[in-house]
């Protein structure tokens, strides 16, 4: 049996005195995207955050090709490995190449080799003509684009992404995720997302995972977890995707 | 109005005659006040952004006894200063009382605070989640928070302004631990207080003209490099 990519054992961690996540245990294989699914408060973005070592974990071990990450240097180069794209965009204060080129100078990347792949990352996403504008200037439809240009940069080897078409118009968000569909699947890049969007889910996803009240109550391929949903919002959900009638990629 | 347009004059007089004092104590005035604006911003940037980014018990009263030091007056400053920097005072065999080093302790005294509470206020102003988001991207602790300090460049240009303005301007401090010794530690505001006592007040007013003249140019500066970087 092969070690998984990246695996999640007994997970927990609290915030501002709250347990957001109860000894959560997940495994996540290569070329996996798995989409965590739930009630808003139910620990999805607190578990992309732990899974990416961007907030401290109480108990549990984080194990990357079965070695586990812990503190100082590893978990820095954990993070230097993966790539996080958070709701809002939070580009920096700059102009959009300086923006997507910030992950590749963090980690020390030559000059040229960065320009190469910011101009990569840009045409891929379609925004090469905004490379000289201010980050400050864009619409959110192009920051939006810029932030995951930013992370696919970095050519990580996972990608975890939180709600990564929120708040963007729906012709924007059909373009948005069909290029992202044809990137995850094209390049085979593994992805961890969280989302409420159940054409996410069936576009983007070959495994699906839900969480409740900070625990993690079932995982499986899309059909197997919403032919027997484990809780009233995934039954919801459930619903709503039969009602797609869409092909899943489970 | 006479006698302003008389110190005007007077001003314009003191410059173009390349007066010698005048020139020796407008040097000494910026360079004591760029020195402790240069020692605050040393301080309060770094104090600041571990304000705002360390979490410890009793952060709130640290934060509180900042803002409380944002109004510092000058001459408890001074009094302190000079007692430490006395002859017998804990510093006193340094030797420093009555020389331009204690008016920069002194000035920095008082800067500090207004740097450290704006540079507090400036990184706390910035997205909770830029963060995470700028670890996210692999930063190290160091890199995370060199990326904050440069976004939140803009508001801390308001904090040089706001330190130096605060320097440059204070008499108290500076007369009480520099002594307006002339040809040592006599600065333009001190000169001010002390024309103005002797009844010579178109003298009084070019000095005062030429330090409003250079707090205006050098604000002027800061704000041109402030509102070139302002985001379009």
């Amino acid at each position: 049996m092969t070690v998984p990519l990246l695996e999640a054992r007994n997970l927990s961690l609290q915030r501002g005195g709250v347990d957001v996540l109860k000894s959560v245990s997940l495994t996540v294989r290569e070329n996996d995207v798995l989409a965590l699914i739930g009630s808003n408060g139910a620990g999805k973005t607190s578990l992309l955050l732990a899974l990416a070592r961007l907030l401290p974990v109480g108990k549990g071990d984080l194990l990357v090709n079965g070695e586990a990450v812990r503190g100082g240097r590893a978990e820095l180069g954990y993070r230097r490995r993966v790539a996080m794209v958070l709701q809002e965009p939070l580009l920096l204060d700059a102009t959009v190449t300086v923006n997507v080129a910030t992950g590749l100078s963090l980690r020390g990347t030559p000059r040229k080799e960065q320009q190469e792949r910011v101009d990569e990352a840009l045409e891929r996403f379609g925004i090469t003509g905004l490379s000289r504008r201010s980050a400050r200037s864009l619409s959110s439809g192009e920051a939006r684009r810029v932030s995951l240009a930013r992370a696919f940069a970095m050519r990580p080897e996972i990608i975890f992404m939180d709600e990564p078409f929120t708040a963007l118009d729906l012709p924007l968000r059909e373009a948005l995720l069909l290029q992202l569909t044809q990137l995850l699947h094209s390049e085979g890049i593994t992805a961890v997302i969280a989302t409420h969007d159940c054409r996410e889910v069936l576009q983007l996803c070959n495994r699906l995972a839900v969480m409740n009240k900070g625990r993690l109550i079932g995982s499986g391929t899309p059909d197997e977890v919403l032919m027997n949903p484990p809780d009233d919002f995934s039954a919801a959900f459930a619903r709503y995707a039969h009602s797609f009638n869409c092909t899943t990629r489970g | 109005m006479e006698l302003i347009l008389d110190g005007i004059i007077e001003a314009v007089r003191l410059l173009l005659s390349g007066d010698s004092e005048v020139l020796a104590v407008t040097w000494l005035s910026l360079k004591v006040s760029g020195l402790a604006t240069l020692l605050s911003l040393l301080i309060g940037v770094s104090s600041g952004t571990v304000l705002a980014l360390a979490t410890f018990p009793g952060k709130r009263l640290v934060a509180a006894l900042v803002n409380t030091g944002m109004g510092l007056p000058p001459v408890v400053v001074g009094l302190f200063v000079t007692i430490f920097l006395w002859r017998n005072g804990p510093f006193g065999h340094f030797e420093l009382l009555y020389t331009p080093a204690a008016m920069v302790i002194a000035q920095g005294v008082i800067a500090t605070p207004i740097v450290t509470g704006i540079s507090m206020a400036a990184i706390q102003s910035l997205p909770a989640n830029l963060r995470l988001q700028i670890l996210g991207l692999g930063a190290s602790r160091p890199q995370m928070v060199w990326l904050l300090i440069k976004e939140a460049r803009l508001p801390l240009l308001a904090a040089v302004m706001a330190g130096f303005g605060g320097v440059i301007s204070e008499v108290g401090a500076s007369i009480m631990v520099g002594g307006n010794i002339k040809g040592q530690t006599r600065v333009l505001t001190t000169a001010t207080v002390m024309e103005t006592g002797k009844g010579n007040f178109d003298t009084a007013i070019a000095l005062s003209i030429i330090l409003l003249s250079l707090t205006f140019l050098i604000n002027l500066l800061l704000t041109i490099i402030q509102q070139k970087r302002r985001p379009r």
